[in-house]
């Protein structure tokens, strides 16, 4: 195989972007968890033997990704690279520490952060490649995230200030981790419960649509931070005018108020693809359907909705990937979730407490990303198909 | 037998079904023939009341449809469209079983009727039951979706344009398969076309729909033969009407003693194949089987005179 026909434009492109992340600042000591700190290159953290074999080891996993064609090849470059690089922070964390003061930090910088980025697309590149059925996606999903469990369990990285951040919070971290998941599953299932009828209304009456769609669509304008501050006077007014609304749990800050604001932004996705999923429904089939004699329920659960479900779920993977994201601003007024400590963190200009938060939220919606992905493939009926 | 009485269909100023009576005898196939807008298929959709009708009434075997519930009534008369409307994401077996299941039978029977039907059309239940509607090629999604119209043996089937979206070949093999499975169930059809040939070859009795009226309503024959209304023998074709007469008369009926030479015809083909046989081999006659055994022969004098019988 020649060089130029195996030679993978992507895989180049992350060869290129990972040297280059390796010249810039690779992990950051400071003398405590609030003030900036000096930036050390890759080659400062740890003892020679240790720098060699993690450079080595990265160089042959962006290596491996140059070659086209050898998509196995690539991913395990991939995961290659990752583990390198974890094993050169986790190595490298604790000596560092060893040598500076009481208070210090040390945490990932620049260099580390892209590399992870670098690795990461090198994977979901020579996934995209495989492309592996949807079984084996979720056998995939399942297998990154036990890899991810024990790295954690193993302790490797105890020593990175983001975990010290956690140890410092482990309760407040799991009641926030609690609440984001309430939040943004909690405001997904209210916003189907209203939704899903809505949008079958909205398909079958246009007067219905040529009101509910612009109203719905007007709601998703309005910024995030204004949505969630609206709800506080209107939520506010409710708690105090309508009686027992107070002993419900309704209140101007807090749950309520993220909930409700969370659920508007879900309404016009549920809606528009309810309405969009069963519009797609062939004419001829739901024709045949009535001529058969099935009552309009039974054309609705047999015919219309399982022929509008991958576009349904399609829909449902906007709002909840979008909800893990947006739950994060109900932390601005009192509603809990991962926003609570990226707020806190940004206060106290705590970097690593925003990483506590940020990390994740980001985790959470790619693992829902994907397995919506999963969930609509396996509702979907192309031709062809095997089954 | 069903009767229709003065059926009407008005939208606001628009009479679209204007009181159309006729009566369809059990075990025929009545061809509804007419332009569009000749209110044909909505003539077809108050059968089984996909559109209710403005006043008059459809009675099934003595039983006005009015007395039925619309969907317990739509489970006795078979449906079949254009473009098959087939389900996308079930099996061809659960295609078929579809009302049975609505009717509530029970599991060993529906399979059982499924595997009858998909064996009458043709299509090996083997490897055809567990297959989806989309790796099925027209003309089998078409059978499938006559066969799941007839799965529940109904009082009646109405087709509306059934063949529409099927090539001229495919075509006429599905309007043969559909006499012949016809033929063998005894089933009452009728079918909706724009096609005057479609229409002839399949109706007992053809019925020609003009701006709502039903202008016509006779065998084919006498549709060719004496036509009505100027639009009757418009939608017959003046310049083809005598073709069209001789296609309609089986050789048998005007086979006469004597040898010809060439190629034989069956007895059970008509006039017109017979001429067409005549002038491409520039035949004065063609001998005449039945069965493959020799029964005499058709002369050119003879299809000629017959043809002058056409008014």
């Amino acid at each position: 195989m020649s060089l130029r026909s195996g030679l993978s434009p992507p895989g180049l492109l992350f060869a290129v972007l990972g040297l280059g992340a390796m010249a810039l600042p690779f992990a950051t000591l400071s003398a405590n968890r609030i003030v900036a700190g000096q930036g050390l290159a890759l080659w400062q953290v740890a003892g020679p033997w240790a720098t060699a074999a993690a450079l080595a080891a990265m160089a042959l996993a962006l290596g491996l990704g140059l070659r086209g064609g050898w998509p196995w090849a690539r991913l395990l470059g991939s995961l290659l690279g990752l583990g390198a690089l974890l094993g050169l922070l986790g190595h490298a964390a604790p000596r560092l520490l060893a040598e500076a003061g009481e208070f210090a930090r040390v945490s990932p910088a620049a260099g580390a952060w892209c590399l992870l980025l670098v690795f990461m697309m090198l994977m979901a590149d020579a996934l995209s490649v495989l492309r592996p059925g949807p079984w084996l996606r979720l056998g995939l999903l399942a297998g990154a995230l036990a890899l991810l469990a024990a790295l954690f369990a193993s302790g490797l990285l105890a020593d990175l200030s983001v975990f010290q951040e956690y140890r410092a919070r482990i309760e407040g971290f799991q009641r926030a981790a609690a609440r984001h998941v309430a939040l943004a599953l909690g405001s997904l299932l209210a916003a189907g419960l209203i939704g899903f009828p809505l949008g079958i209304l909205c398909q079958r009456r246009a007067s219905l649509r040529a009101v509910a769609i612009p109203v719905l669509s007007f709601l998703q304008t309005i910024p995030s931070l204004a949505m969630f501050g609206i709800m506080i006077p209107l939520l506010s007014w409710v708690a105090a005018s309508v009686p027992g609304a107070r002993e419900l749990g309704i209140a101007g800050i807090g749950f309520a108020p993220a909930f409700l604001a969370l659920l508007l932004y879900s309404l016009l996705p549920v809606v528009a693809n309810t309405v969009a999923g069963l519009d797609a429904a062939p004419r001829a089939a739901v024709e045949a359907a009535r001529g058969m004699g099935m009552t309009p329920a039974q054309r609705l659960r047999s015919v219309e909705l399982p022929l509008a479900l991958p576009v349904i779920l399609a829909g449902l993977r906007i709002v909840l990937v979008q909800n893990i994201g947006l739950a994060v601003i109900a932390g601005l007024i009192g509603g809990g979730g991962f926003g609570t400590f990226v707020f806190q963190g940004l206060n106290q200009t705590a970097t690593d407490l925003i990483l506590l938060g940020a990390l994740p939220t980001v985790a959470l919606a790619l693992v829902a990303a994907i397995l919506m992905d999963i969930m609509v493939d396996l509702t979907r009926h192309s031709p062809g198909e095997a089954r | 037998m069903i009767e229709i009485d003065r059926i009407t269909k008005v939208y606001g100023d628009t009479t679209v079904v204007d009181a159309v009576s006729m009566t369809v005898d059990t075990g025929t196939i009545t061809a509804i023939v007419g332009t569009s807008g000749s209110g044909k298929t909505t003539l077809l959709r108050m059968i089984n009341r996909l559109v209710e009708p403005s006043s008059g009434e459809v009675r099934i075997n003595g039983e006005p449809t009015r007395d039925t519930a619309p969907h317990l009534l739509r489970r006795r008369i078979g449906y079949a469209i254009q473009g098959h409307g087939l389900f996308p994401h079930h099996t061809v077996a659960r295609n078929i079983a579809a009302v049975p299941r609505l009717l509530g039978w029970p599991r060993y029977r529906i399979a059982a009727r499924v595997d009858e039907l998909l064996g009458l059309f043709g299509l090996d239940p083997a490897e055809f039951r567990d297959r989806y509607p989309q790796d099925l090629s027209g003309g089998q999604q078409q059978r499938v979706g006559v066969a799941r119209a007839l799965a529940s043996r109904p009082d009646l089937l109405l087709m509306d344009e059934p063949f529409g979206a099927l090539d001229p070949i495919i075509r006429a093999r599905a309007q043969q398969d559909l006499r012949a499975i016809q033929q063998k169930l005894g089933s009452t059809i009728m079918i909706v076309t724009h096609d005057m040939d479609e229409a002839m070859s399949l109706g007992d009795r053809v019925g020609v729909m003009d701006g709502g009226r039903l202008v016509q309503y006779a065998p084919p024959q006498e549709i060719v033969a004496r036509p009505a209304t100027p639009f009757v023998a418009e939608m017959v074709g003046e310049a083809e009407r005598p073709l069209r007469f001789l296609s309609l008369i089986p050789l048998r009926d005007l086979v006469e003693p004597g040898e010809a030479e060439g190629a034989p015809l069956s007895d059970a083909a008509s006039l017109r194949d017979a001429l067409s046989a005549c002038l491409r081999s520039g035949r004065d006659a063609v001998p005449v089987t039945r069965d493959g055994a020799p029964m005499g022969r058709v002369t050119l004098a003879a299809l000629r005179r017959e043809a002058a019988r056409c008014p």
